[in-house]
């Protein structure tokens, strides 16, 4: 663990950063304003606009593209842009272009389209249920897809329960919206039919291929570029494939570059955002709080279109449903249903709150109803023995889940301390527990689990999760480093630069590592991006590995140039070799490699270029009984929180926060702890203040900042950081993810702390002082 | 035809009535340091000093700023503030960065010694998804004390 400050900051910090909006456009582009749709559920009619508007209809626009290739076979036509029907407010049904952003916005103002308003369905309940109005008419149902799962022996073990404990729970839609909306520069090339877009996309990569099937070419015929820097995306980002398809469409048939910037308000009611979900979960409990079984009832909601990688967000978790625990029955059923609402995507977390707001609040209830103590309810239930094999097929790599609960035992006596203190005042205090474990790398095959096994097997069996990196050595010995994810502010430069520096035994500073993407020039494969925290994990243990490589061919020549055998040949300080009148500078040695290729010793390959592909072989696909490994390496968590609610305004203070981690091994203890703070905040923002409400008719309630409000430096609490560190046996260094983990433990230990400040069962996110105020006995 | 000087400079460009002081920093000007992330007043990303005071770019028109001072991100000398930023890791996209820093300059000056909660009040103006504000309010609280 190095840990220095970050290569990023300084052009960050004097304004000098290149952002999307901030990239010179090609000559002669145009400005693409997007015409949405005010009605949740419409008929479109005509439209039109007076002569001299640049407009592009939705049907004009689809004319020359192919639908999107969607994981579920439903018969539910998705285009970038609406062709016959709107089915949420906010879809693209036309697109207008203007010499700039400003007339592009007047031209919208001029285009007349006729809406036959149809009725709207906005619960994933009532959309499945009889009678609902149809989203889809040619799937002739809202239920897109539906799966039961068992594994162990659920009935047996339900059967031989001492005590049964259930909770439904209905999680909102939210989003943790980066602050730098959308934007992309759209150009097409007509001579080699071929399109080249420049845009902030964070993968993942299998997408590519999707939206050049759209396009109707050969993926290597969409070249698609990101900028140097991102304004953060916690996975919206991916959001962004659809609006690279329709602007690329636009700039083929207005023949001329398209930049399209998106405001904060098509943001907030069209990016997308996390799966609003309803759970039942019921367990089998013995009478020392052992749970012996679980059966999830989940209803997904992914909007009006499951627009890939969707149903993602629903079998992420598939293979860790248990969470933390030792589970070995286990039962699931899976409906996904379409709503008139904005399509859903990756989020930070992604899938991980939904469960674990179920789970964790659940396990708290279990404690409660046979009057034991929570923490110990809930460490009885961890799993022990690694590497551990959950019911539904998920390999937990490493880790001791109670020594990491052990780290807070400390901070849980404190708060329980406050809490006494408080109650003795008569002020709400509570205390919240949660656990949770949290995969990082994910098996691209593991959504594949939605399908039956004789379609998987029809369609080929998808699995493991290629990452790339390249390292080259130039005649100065200069290190260039380029890595398959792209950064959305995670200081992936300085922790490459780190890696790789270690390797040749020079400082980070002679390293240069390079993130724009190039789809046409990088390594890269499908699970290529910045998501399911595969960078530290996959991307950096990659690049390790090339680095490894050139170091082998170096290493084989100082050996042969200094006549000493290879075993003895160290990296240090600049210098290769067996210490001093022993070595060669590492530069002269990259000199020669590039100047005398003619006289390396036999067997070394010349080039000081080395790509390398990874995929851990854990990952394999789901088998013929639904089990899957749906990620290469699974961290833990352990939170605990007190939290005191006002009694007469309801509103909840974060008074103190402990979270404890395992995250395999650390690259850069501050960047790690960064992430810990950024996802925390980002739950405390899911747990107390945001929500995407609609009303009965479909309409979104948030269009600002102001409605749907993220948390600021008043409401966000400093939490207290606390690691163990189990390399996990599957990653190159060692190390998993942690970027993600507290935004899937943090709403249910918020959740928890207010239900035991309230004494209350049933709560719905977020916990705004109004709907908390209703709950005060 | 506003008049104005930009980090010192005086600059003389055309700007249609309704341009906003965001669009003519970065795309008449060429300032992209200076960010838009909601254009309605509540990020705070797009924050410059105008005469001295911090105010929303996005909320001003150019030509409102005739005869003002503005000073952009690109403006503020590298100092004690963003050595400290730096050293707490208080940025990871950086792109709410350039309001907080024209904010805290502002607010350093004239609050040199503050406390934890008067920075984390000045920082509410301030939408940060990244870093949780924590390595923020160290940043700002270390520089004051440098
Ligand atoms: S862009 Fe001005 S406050 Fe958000
Ligand atoms: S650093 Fe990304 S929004 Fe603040």
């Amino acid at each position: 663990m190095t840990g220095g400050e970050r290569v990023e900051d300084r052009a960050l910090l004097g304004g000098r950063g290149r952002f999307i909006d901030d990239l010179p456009a090609p000559p002669r582009t145009l400005h693409a304003a997007i015409l949405r749709s005010p009605h949740a559920h419409a008929q479109l009619g005509s439209i039109s606009a007076p002569d001299g508007v640049r407009l592009f209809t939705g049907p004009e626009i689809a004319a020359g593209l192919r639908p999107f290739i969607a994981a579920l076979r439903a018969p539910m036509r998705h285009f970038p842009v609406a062709t016959d029907k709107a089915r949420y407010v906010g879809e693209p049904v036309a697109v207008v272009l203007a010499e700039d952003r400003y007339r592009a916005e007047d031209a919208l103002e001029l285009v007349e389209v006729e809406y036959e308003p149809l009725p709207a369905v906005v619960s994933p309940s009532a959309a499945i249920a009889e009678g609902a109005p149809l989203l889809h008419e040619a799937a002739g149902t809202n239920l897109a897809n539906r799966r039961r799962f068992s594994y162990g022996d659920p009935e047996g073990a339900f059967a031989a329960a001492d005590r049964r404990f259930a909770i439904e729970v209905s999680y909102p839609r939210s989003a943790v919206t980066p602050i730098e909306c959308f934007g992309l520069i759209a150009a097409w090339d007509p001579d080699a039919d071929a399109f080249e877009v420049t845009a902030p996309f964070q993968g993942p990569f299998a997408l590519h291929p999707v939206m050049a099937a759209a396009l109707g070419v050969p993926a290597n015929r969409l070249r698609l570029r990101t900028p140097p820097d991102s304004g953060g995306s916690f996975g919206i980002k991916q959001g962004l494939a659809p609006y690279i398809v329709l602007m690329a469409a636009i700039a083929r048939l207005a023949g001329r570059p398209v930049k399209w910037i998106e405001d904060r308000l098509e943001h907030l009611t069209a990016a997308g955002s996390a799966t609003n979900r309803e759970t039942r979960l019921e367990a089998a409990v013995m009478s020392d709080g052992r749970v012996t079984a679980l059966r999830y009832t989940q209803l997904e909601d992914c909007g009006a279109y499951i627009k890939a990688p969707e149903p993602a967000t629903l079998y992420r978790m598939h293979g860790a449903m248990t969470g933390a625990y030792d589970i070995p029955n286990l039962e699931v059923e899976n409906s996904i249903a379409v709503t008139n609402k904005t399509p859903s995507g990756l989020n930070r977390g992604f899938g991980g709150p939904q469960v674990y707001f179920a789970l964790e609040r659940l396990m708290h209830r279990i404690a409660d109803g046979l009057g034991l103590d929570r923490l110990e309810v809930l460490r009885r239930n961890l799993v022990r023995e690694m590497p551990h094999r959950t019911a539904s097929g998920a390999l937990y790599d490493s880790g001791d889940f109670g020594a990491v609960v052990d780290l807070a035992r400390t901070a849980i006596d404190e708060l329980r301390a406050r809490r006494a203190a408080a109650r003795a005042e008569g002020r709400l205090y509570g205390v919240g527990l949660a656990a949770a474990v949290e995969p990082t790398v994910s098996n691209m095959g593991y959504i594949t689990t939605v399908l039956e096994h004789e379609d998987r097997l029809a369609g080929g069996l998808k699995n493991g999760a290629l990452a790339a990196a390249t390292v080259a050595i130039d005649p100065h010995g200069g290190v260039t480093v380029t890595g398959d994810s792209i950064p959305q502010g995670q200081g992936h430069r300085t922790v490459l630069a780190e890696v790789v520096a270690g390797v040749f035994g020079l400082a980070p500073a002679d390293i240069r590592v390079v993130t724009e993407f190039d789809s046409a020039r990088d390594a890269w494969s499908i699970a290529a991006g910045n998501y399911s925290c595969r960078f530290a994990p996959a991307v950096a243990g990659t690049a390790w590995r090339a680095a490894r490589t050139l170091r082998g061919r170096l290493a084989r020549l100082a050996a042969a140039r200094l006549d000493l055998p290879l075993e003895d040949i160290r990296f240090e300080g600049g210098m290769v070799g067996a210490g001093p009148g022993r070595e060669v500078p590492f530069a002269r040695l990259a000199g020669l490699a590039h100047w005398s290729p003619g006289t390396l010793p036999q067997g070394v390959e010349p080039a000081l270029r080395a790509t390398e592909f990874w995929t851990p072989p854990e990952l394999g696909p789901p088998d013929a009984e639904d089990r899957i490994n749906g990620s290469a390496a699974y961290g833990f968590i352990f939170d605990a929180c007190g939290v005191e609610v006002d009694a007469d305004t309801g509103r909840v203070r974060i008074d103190r926060y402990v979270t404890a981690h395992d995250a395999g091994r650390l690259l850069h203890r501050p960047m790690a702890d960064g992430q810990v703070r950024g996802s925390l905040s980002n739950a405390v923002g899911a747990a107390l203040f945001e929500a995407f409400v609609y009303d009965g008719a479909g309409q979104p309630l948030a269009g600002t900042f102001a409605d749907y409000p993220p948390p600021t430096a008043c409401e966000t609490p400093d939490p207290e950081i606390l690691h163990l560190e189990s390399p996990s046996p599957f990653t190159p260094l060692g190390a998993k993810g942690i970027g993600e983990g507290n935004t899937m433990s943090a709403p249910a230990c918020i959740a928890n702390a207010v239900a035991d400040a309230l004494g209350v069962d049933d709560l719905e996110l977020p916990l705004t002082p109004a709907r908390v105020a209703a709950l005060i006995p | 035809m506003p008049r104005m000087t930009v980090n010192g400079e005086a600059v003389d460009a055309a700007a249609e009535p309704r341009l906003l002081l965001s669009d003519f920093l970065r795309h008449t000007l060429g300032l992209t340091g200076t960010h838009v992330g909601c254009e309605h007043g509540v990020c705070g990303a797009c924050t410059v000093l105008i005469d001295g005071r911090p105010a929303r770019s996005c909320l001003a028109l150019a030509v409102q700023c005739e005869g003002a001072e503005v000073v952009t991100v690109e403006g503020l000398e590298e100092g004690v503030l963003h050595a400290a930023f730096r050293r707490h890791f208080a940025l990871q996209c950086g792109f709410c960065t350039a309001g907080i820093l024209m904010s805290l300059t502002a607010f350093l000056r004239e609050t040199p010694r503050p406390t934890e909660r008067e920075v984390r009040e000045v920082l509410s103006g301030h939408l940060c998804r990244c870093t949780g504000y924590t390595p923020i309010v160290a940043a700002a609280l270390d520089a004051a004390d440098a």
